[in-house]
């Protein structure tokens, strides 16, 4: 706490600091240098064992998939995959592009692909989300430019997997040194490839002359990257400030509107929501949340407006089902529960709990402040609510052993634009899931494994319908990304989370 | 001394073994690594998985020591995080870390101890109120907004120094001087109080008597007294500085030992924790076994002890 105080001291004074500040100079302009920089350290350059979104963001600039999604458009582009189709619903065949060389010259073809699916397929390379691969049975070369993929289950997020998710490495080279050597010293046929690093400090990289023409990413207008973790968010604006970096983000929303007179504030929303998850099941407990009335209350009884503003500011807005209304399958014709303190305290007495009830909610990664507010909106009402700050890991395991009422926490979707990857894994019977209900279940599973969209369309609309009704969840508000631009660049936020600096240029 | 020696290194010895011990069960208490290396958007299944693969599926017990022994034979293991050999990458850490901690407790010594000595001559003149208000104010003053004070005025305003990062030596500057003001007040502190007590000691008298001069008194008589409790300070001090102030790694982008411990022990990166514990223990015992060596040098009464 200390630390905070003392953070925000020095955050108001850096702040009083910028009306004498001189002005920025020429950032990377001047030397085609594009600088970055993250709070958190970037993972091993192995995209199959990434988990946090810089590593990931330094990965697909430097390794392509058999498919590429345009985010503006909504469409899927082909990139080392020239052509697919499926063959049967449970078969892909891709036509591989031509003529496409790796950084270290080595020619790109079906080999490179089996080689590198069939790797990360084995449960013993430790791919770290087997929701990437686990749908994939087996990857065949057809000839030096074909192959299929079998699958191993229907499953409709496949071909979002294989948009820049899976990334093809250079057979050969990944045969010699493995995921460690790919971290060590990654080769791609990405736009860019890496010239210097020191893992997790400092990572320099140059545009690739050979990346392949048609490429859907583009022919990059930067010529240079270099990105740096500089953990403390003030350091970032002095050097924002000072004209040494072009790139920054996550600036919290009161920040964002200081700097924005002396650099270029751009806010975008993401695919990240937060949310109450209630436990239903219990497992043997007997827990208020079991009562469909005190969730109902729960969901009453919040000012979720009021904390949206207060607390995420920009592009931020309250949630009525439980995913990101830009997903496909969001629906949003469900039952909205406005805020009621009068009808949350009847939905309590209704309840059996005239003289309130008590519950405890866990917290973790979201700010303690939009903790104690809900907190205190629920004990206007009568649920008096012990709050308890906890490391992710630590409250997921409670959760999971069904030792929590409520769980306060948020969720990416691994930033892909389809509710599979939200409702699947909360409401789809697995571990996530305290709600266990037949039904739910029973439509996500269906909407899950198939690829019709009007039925898969169908059935998530059902299914969040009844999430709705019954309460399960108290869904909050979705995100939004402030990035610290300098004046010089041109950046375009996308709601995945991935920066794409491919895209960017010098204005 | 030999027998001295030799108990001290062998109990310095059990001491970071202990504290491995101890670090790595703690590890398991504090939350589940597989969990925590699954990441915010790991399932119940990819924990699973990662337990496999990673081995933390085995006993406790025998995880450590199959740690300690590959330790032994100079194998630290490979990084969860990084999926890189932990040695090279606690070499480069560490080089940052000695570099910085060393500047600092140098320039902390250099000041305090000559302003303690100066201040110590007269108790309560000029020279000791000064001395004295630096050092309330190193205290006070948390080093964390002292650095953004720093970066405001000497990066931002006249860029004079970086802001931050070390890629050229001009970076350590700021730091350095942050570090070493925190660490400077206890250093002062405890040398006036010690030559204040020492210099009304009848030894001092005599020597004064004798016609030695001043300096030769408050050097040569009185100092060596008078560090005695200042040797064991500066010792945890020193290892302190070598432990790396998380705090100003932080706001000056250093990457030294200690921001890697902490960002490792947040992320369960095991191999890379367990290392740091062992060295940073192994450093410490060294250093307070060194200040117990230098006084028993300074004051051979203590040799027996």
């Amino acid at each position: 706490m200390k630390i905070l105080g003392t953070t925000a001291l020095a955050g108001a004074l850096l702040a009083a600091s910028f009306a004498f500040a001189p002005a920025p100079a020429m950032a990377g302009k001047a030397d085609d240098t594009l600088n970055a920089a993250f709070a958190l350290e970037p993972e091993a350059l192995d995209t199959y064992k990434i988990a946090g979104r810089e590593g990931l963001i330094l990965a697909r600039h430097i390794y392509d998939g058999l498919l590429y999604k345009d985010l503006d458009t909504g469409e899927i582009k082909p990139a080392l995959a020239k052509a697919w189709r499926f063959v049967d619903p449970m078969t892909m065949e891709f036509d591989l592009r031509e003529g496409v060389t790796f950084h270290n010259g080595a020619k790109f073809t079906a080999d490179d692909v089996v080689y590198t699916l069939t790797t990360v397929l084995d449960p013993a390379y430790g791919t770290r989300f087997r929701i990437a691969v686990d749908w994939i049975d087996k990857v065949e070369k057809v000839s030096d430019f074909q192959v299929r993929i079998k699958m191993a289950k229907p499953f409709a997020g496949a071909v979002e997997m294989l948009a820049d998710a899976l990334p093809i490495y250079p057979a050969a080279y990944f045969k010699e040194v493995g995921s460690a050597g790919m971290a060590a010293k990654p080769v791609g046929t990405g736009p860019f490839k890496l010239t210097e690093m020191t893992p997790g400090i400092r990572y320099a990289f140059e545009r690739f002359d050979g990346h392949y023409a048609g490429s859907p990413k583009g022919k990059p207008a930067i010529g240079k990257i270099v990105v740096r973790t500089i953990p403390e968010l003030n350091t970032q604006f002095a050097e924002l400030m000072a004209g040494k970096l072009d790139w920054t983000w996550r600036i919290p929303p009161d920040q964002a509107a200081r700097l924005a007179s002396r650099v270029q504030i751009v806010n975008g929303p993401i695919m990240r929501i937060s949310y109450v998850g209630m436990t239903v099941t219990g497992k043997g407990k007997d827990y208020p949340t079991k009562n469909l009335k005190v969730r109902q209350a729960i969901n009453h009884a919040v000012n979720r407006e009021a904390i949206v503003k207060a607390f995420a500011g920009g592009a931020s807005q309250v949630l009525n089902t439980a995913c990101n209304p830009k997903q496909f399958g969001c629906a949003q014709d469900v039952t909205k529960y406005a805020y009621d303190p009068a009808k949350a305290k009847a939905l309590l007495t209704e309840a059996g709990f005239a003289n309130g009830v008590d519950i405890e909610m866990v917290f973790a990664a979201m700010p303690r402040p939009v903790a104690e507010a809900i907190a205190n909106d629920l004990g206007k009402v009568g649920i008096r609510t012990t709050l308890n700050e906890q490391q992710y890991a630590a409250g997921v395991q409670k959760w999971r052993a069904g030792e929590l009422p409520a769980f306060f926490t948020n969720w990416g979707s691994y930033g892909t634009g389809d509710v599979a990857f939200i409702i699947s894994n909360f409401f789809g019977g697995g571990a996530d899931d305290l709600v266990q209900d037949k039904e739910v279940m029973e439509l996500v599973n269906a909407a899950d494994t198939s690829q019709d969209r009007a039925l898969r369309e169908a059935n998530y609309a059902k299914a969040l319908k009844k999430i709705a009704d019954q309460a399960y969840w108290l869904p909050m508000y979705d995100f939004n990304i402030n990035y610290g631009l300098s004046q010089q660049l041109t950046f375009k936020p996308h709601p995945d989370e991935f920066a794409r600096w491919w895209l960017s240029s010098w204005k | 001394m030999l027998p001295f020696l030799a108990r001290r290194l062998i109990v310095a010895a059990l001491v970071a073994l202990a504290v491995s011990a101890v670090a790595f069960g703690l590890m398991f208490v504090s939350g589940d690594p597989a969990v925590v290396l699954a990441g915010q958007a790991g399932r119940a299944q990819d924990v699973e998985l990662i337990r496999q693969v990673y081995g933390l599926d085995r006993p406790i017990p025998l995880q450590f020591l199959s740690w300690i022994g590959n330790a032994f034979a100079g194998n630290f293991g490979t990084s969860l995080y990084f999926n890189l050999p932990v040695a090279p990458i606690i070499a480069e850490r560490l080089s940052v870390t000695l570099v910085l901690g060393s500047a600092a407790f140098l320039l902390a010594l250099v000041v305090a101890v000559p302003l303690g000595i100066l201040a110590s001559l007269k108790p309560g003149g000029t020279i000791d109120r000064i001395a004295l208000m630096l050092a309330v104010l190193g205290q006070a003053i948390p080093s964390f907004w002292l650095g953004l004070i720093l970066i405001v005025i000497f990066g931002m305003w006249y860029g004079l120094v970086p802001i931050s990062g070390t890629e050229s030596w001009q970076g350590y500057i700021l730091p350095v001087v942050v570090l070493s003001y925190y660490a400077m007040p206890a250093l002062m502190r405890l040398t006036r109080a010690g030559m204040i007590d020492v210099l009304t000691a009848d030894y001092i008298r005599t020597a004064r008597a004798k016609g030695a001069s001043q300096p030769r008194v408050l050097l040569v008589h009185a100092l060596r007294n008078a560090v005695l409790p200042l040797v064991s300070l500066a010792a945890v001090q020193f290892g302190l500085m070598l432990s790396g102030s998380i705090v100003i790694e932080s706001v000056f982008a250093i990457n030294g030992l200690g921001r890697l411990a902490w960002e490792s022990l947040l992320r369960s990166d095991l191999p890379v924790v367990q290392a740091i514990i062992l060295i940073l223990s192994l450093i410490y015992v060294t250093l307070t076994t060194a200040a117990d060596l230098i006084n028993a040098w300074l004051d051979p009464r203590l040799r027996s002890a």
